[in-house]
């Protein structure tokens, strides 16, 4: 099968009308020595009806979370994606449109990301918000790149408690010369608040802080805010945009840069991609944000408008001086999030993040009452780590159950709990847990 | 005008709800403690459902995609995207999984993971491909920082600079200078070719590589490129494939065979995944066995038929994206290829250059082509004739050509060209389709001389006429404010 509408008859006449003979003429200026002079060593093409199949054949080896109850987190969530979303998404106008870069056939899609952008600000509590990252940590080691540039200093203090895959990404990104990074370790299942303050000096660019943490657990953020704030480095916080229909946000605790993963907002589980990352920050740092960031105007008869703008940030105008590569990266996973919000809105955000919490709240006192206890005994949002022997044969033991179990630590499981998951599959967890760890 | 959607808001007007709760929990001030709540109010909008549909489909009617009309963005590719690509992505077994489930119960998404891999491999010339990159500019830095962790691990320290083109795309600069590069450009020749004299001059030990598109940005092909790789290898130096323009070459030649080490491919343009109105796309990256060492983790190998992450390569970079990479977005891609094969593949190149040069031969007696001979994929017309004329610029043909329902080419790129067009039909056009714009572009050229006015001030069908963007810029507002 292809797509190429033209037929043979067609393409020949097409050839000899700029005067040649053979498609293998329009190659005549790749030396032969460095042509492939050969069919490429794949597979035949097929027919929709045989692709069809193979890949009904491939999505049927994998286990869903449409057939299993899934308390699997730890960085993506199995929330509810309501109907529209998709259904919206699915519009060809949006999904196969480039970048809007000619605001006047794209003020659909420019209008879309400004709304973002503001849902984004009204979520956080901060200024402002860019268009889109990749995902959080991508996210993450942007805006430690942002506060180095805008301190002029190299050094970003991090607790063990953030998502270790957003700490590896900042690391990588770290090869670049410009940042170093400091771990510091914590025991207690949230940061070790005392030593961080101790290490924070004028050479800090930027303390990282995830609230709700890796664990779940709820950070103490206020002692870090006041102690980089009085060095005049920046408050980076890492959020669960979920979290923040009941917690207190961002920028209520005076954060400069707030980063998050946007896949639960609206966003499948898609086996890790494609997700969201969210940037926003307050006003001082708008021209440093990297990305595309989407403004309002007047057209030249007076009508409001919007278009692509502070773009001598960006790489296309700026070249080796933009403040980042990135350019075409979520924006149909940000619309995802905006449709997302909009169905839901204020009052719904509240509700789900309240049910979350209560299911997990149910979760741990089930578990108290058949003897089992957390790792960590701190306040939590929707996810805990319960303390359990043998993590590997528990979730093996929950797979032969038709559970998708949680994600293991040395001596515990993470369990994530969202508002898709029903008391009587936390009575059967717990059931089976309970009667594993007790055996 | 269309309100936003906060200009639409109703409180108590929305009708999400959960299913009723049943058992009995207590209010959640008793267990998360009252300094971490929240004490302001939210302030999200609240609709109906059928508010929401119907402002999102309004939205959707101001927008433009592939699937309404032509759209020759250059370097962008924007072909037409297979609808039963995007059936397969959503299925539950690829959309609703969990990216830390056990290994066994997703082995069919590790399949196409392990093929999809062996697929890019065998199409770039290249050893190995990580996934993990989100974008082509994500692939680019993932690229470069495998370069330099190359010459990191040969305590070859010394290498500061990265080369690249004056044709090249922006990314290729914003890229190195990320990665702590200094970046020194080399100059493009007479022929819109990499002048291997100023290549030679620059290229020294501490240069890590040279970043380079072939064809370039012009669509032509760097002929030489033999010769350039021998240059930046004679140095020890890595040569790096922006793979933004494969879409001229896929199945006729190989990075891999023409010299190059690092190559990133843009699945959403050569592999028709969806654009999304800028993403999710997917750049993952290729390099040959000496650089095989440092791709970020996890890689997927197989074994007896079982497929299992390999996170146990000590001297890899890291890692550059959470999870495996857009696993969706991959799905498409790797659907294409399936759908096409490798005959198709090549077929689809033929067709894509064979559209360009059409459109470049019919457009020569109109508009202003620099460099006009045989291109690849895309070629870069100018507004010079219509300018010297009339004073009509490269902007306000791409205004006028909105008026008859066409997305604009790519303007004012390559740089290095004054008042460019570039122009990518792509594969995906009928004869008809470009015979019709080649009819527009030359009616534009006639109203140029006749009635400039009409072209000066286009675009004049369009919801709204051209915007203030001086204005935006300099008093920037970025989000809806209440008090508005």
């Amino acid at each position: 099968m292809a797509y190429t509408p033209n037929p043979k008859k067609v393409t020949d006449e097409m050839l000899h009308s700029i005067g040649l003979n053979s498609m293998q003429e329009l190659f005549g200026d790749i030396p032969d020595d460095i042509k492939l002079n050969r069919p490429l060593n794949l597979e035949p093409g097929c027919s929709e009806i045989e692709l069809r199949r193979y890949m009904l054949e491939l999505a049927g080896k994998n286990i869903n979370v449409e057939q299993y109850p899934c308390f699997l987190g730890a960085g993506a969530y199995d929330h509810y994606v309501p109907a529209v979303v998709d259904q919206i998404l699915q519009r060809s106008e949006f999904y196969t449109a480039y970048t809007p870069y000619q605001p006047e056939i794209s003020q659909g899609i420019l209008q879309a990301i400004f709304e973002y952008q503001t849902l984004i600000c009204q979520l956080t509590g901060m200024e402002v918000s860019n268009a889109s990252m990749y995902d959080a940590g991508t996210a993450l080691a942007e805006a430690c790149q942002m506060a180095c540039e805008a301190s002029k200093r190299m050094r970003i203090l991090i607790p063990d408690t953030v998502h270790p895959e957003y700490a590896k990404i900042l690391n990588t990104y770290c090869i670049s010369g410009k940042m170093q990074v400091t771990m510091v370790e914590s025991h207690t299942g949230t940061a070790d608040v005392d030593r961080m303050v101790e290490m924070i000096d004028k050479e800090t660019a930027a303390v990282v802080i995830q609230h709700p943490n890796f664990y779940g657990n709820l950070e103490d953020i206020n002692r870090i805010e006041q102690a980089v704030h009085q060095q005049k480095g920046l408050l980076i916080m890492i959020v669960d945009p979920i979290s923040l229909g009941v917690l207190k946000s961002p920028g209520a605790y005076g954060a400069d840069i707030v980063v998050g993963e946007g896949q639960s907002l609206g966003n499948g589980l898609n086996f890790g991609g494609p997700y969201l990352g969210f940037m926003a920050s307050s006003k001082k740092f708008m021209r440093k944000l990297p990305g595309r960031i989407v403004g309002q105007t007047l057209d030249f008869n007076g009508q409001r408008a919007f278009v692509l703008t502070l773009q001598a940030r960006e790489q296309h105008i700026r070249r080796e001086q933009a403040s980042s590569n990135i350019c075409s990266n979520q924006a149909l996973n940000a619309l995802a999030a905006s449709i997302y919000l909009s169905m839901i809105g204020a009052q719904g955000l509240k509700e789900i993040a309240v049910r979350c919490h209560q299911l997990a709240v149910y979760a741990r006192d089930e578990f108290k009452k058949s003897g089992l206890q957390l790792k960590y005994e701190q306040p939590f949002f929707k996810e805990f780590a319960l303390r359990v022997k043998d993590p590997g044969g528990l979730n093996r033991m929950l797979l032969d159950n038709d559970i998708i179990g949680g994600y293991e630590l040395d001596d515990a499981l993470l369990l994530a709990f969202t508002e898709k998951r029903s008391r009587m599959e936390i009575d059967k967890l717990v059931a089976l847990i309970g009667g594993y760890e007790n055996e | 005008m269309n309100k936003l959607l906060f200009e639409k808001n109703i409180p108590g007007s929305n009708s999400f709800f959960l299913p009723p709760l049943d058992f009995s929990a207590a209010e959640i001030s008793s267990t998360i403690p009252a300094e971490f709540l929240r004490q302001e109010e939210l302030e999200l909008p609240e609709l109906s459902e059928v508010e929401v549909v119907r402002h999102y489909t309004a939205l959707s009617h101001r927008a433009y995609g592939v699937d309404d009309g032509f759209y020759p963005l250059g370097s962008c590719t924007m072909k037409y995207n297979p609808k039963i690509n995007e059936w397969a992505a959503r299925l539950p077994g690829f959309a609703a999984i969990h990216p830390y489930q056990a290994e066994e119960t997703v082995q069919g998404a590790m399949e196409i993971l392990y093929r999809a891999e062996k697929a890019f491999c065998e199409i770039a010339g290249m050893d190995r491909f990580t996934l993990q990159p989100a974008a082509g500019a994500h692939g680019e830095i993932t690229g470069v920082m495998i370069i330099k962790a190359y010459h990191r691990s040969r305590d070859d320290d010394r290498r500061i600079r990265m080369l690249v083109p004056d044709s090249a795309h922006g990314t290729n600069p914003a890229t190195a200078h990320m990665a702590g590069y200094e970046v020194v450009e080399i100059k493009s020749n007479a022929m819109g070719l990499v002048d291997l004299d100023d290549l030679r001059s620059k290229m020294d030990a501490e240069t890590a590589g040279l970043m380079l598109t072939n064809p370039n940005t012009l669509g032509l092909f760097e002929q030489d490129i033999k010769a350039i790789a021998e240059i930046v290898h004679g140095q020890g130096g890595i040569l790096y494939y922006d793979g933004a323009n494969l879409n001229a070459i896929a199945g006729v030649a190989r990075p891999g065979d023409m010299g190059f080490d690092v190559v990133h491919f843009n699945l959403h343009k050569t592999f028709a995944t969806p654009h999304g109105g800028g993403g999710p796309g997917s750049g993952p990256v290729g390099v040959k066995e000496h650089l095989a060492a440092f791709l970020p983790t996890p890689l997927v190998e197989c074994k007896d038929g079982k497929y299992w992450f390999d996170y146990d390569r000590p001297q890899s970079l890291g890692r550059v994206k959470e999870f495996y990479g857009n696993f969706g977005v991959i799905v498409k891609a790797y659907c294409y290829i399936l759908t096409l094969g490798g005959d198709g593949l090549r077929s689809a190149s033929e067709n894509a250059v064979l559209n360009a040069n059409y459109l470049r031969h019919h457009l020569a007696s109109d508009y202003h082509i620099p460099f006009n001979r045989l291109c690849k994929h895309e070629f870069v017309a100018t507004s010079q004739n219509q300018m010297d004329a009339a004073h009509i610029s490269t902007l306000d043909i791409a205004k006028r050509l909105m008026d008859f329902g066409y997305h604009p080419p790519t303007i004012y790129f390559p740089m290095i060209v004054k008042e460019a067009m570039m122009i990518e039909p792509t594969e995906t056009e009928s004869r008809e389709r470009l015979d019709e714009f080649i009819g527009t572009m030359r009616s534009i050229a006639q109203e140029a001389k006749e009635e400039p006015d009409m072209v000066k001030n286009a675009p004049h069908r369009t919801v709204i006429v051209r915007v203030d963007e001086v204005a935006a810029a300099r008093h920037p507002i970025v989000k809806w404010e209440a008090e508005q």
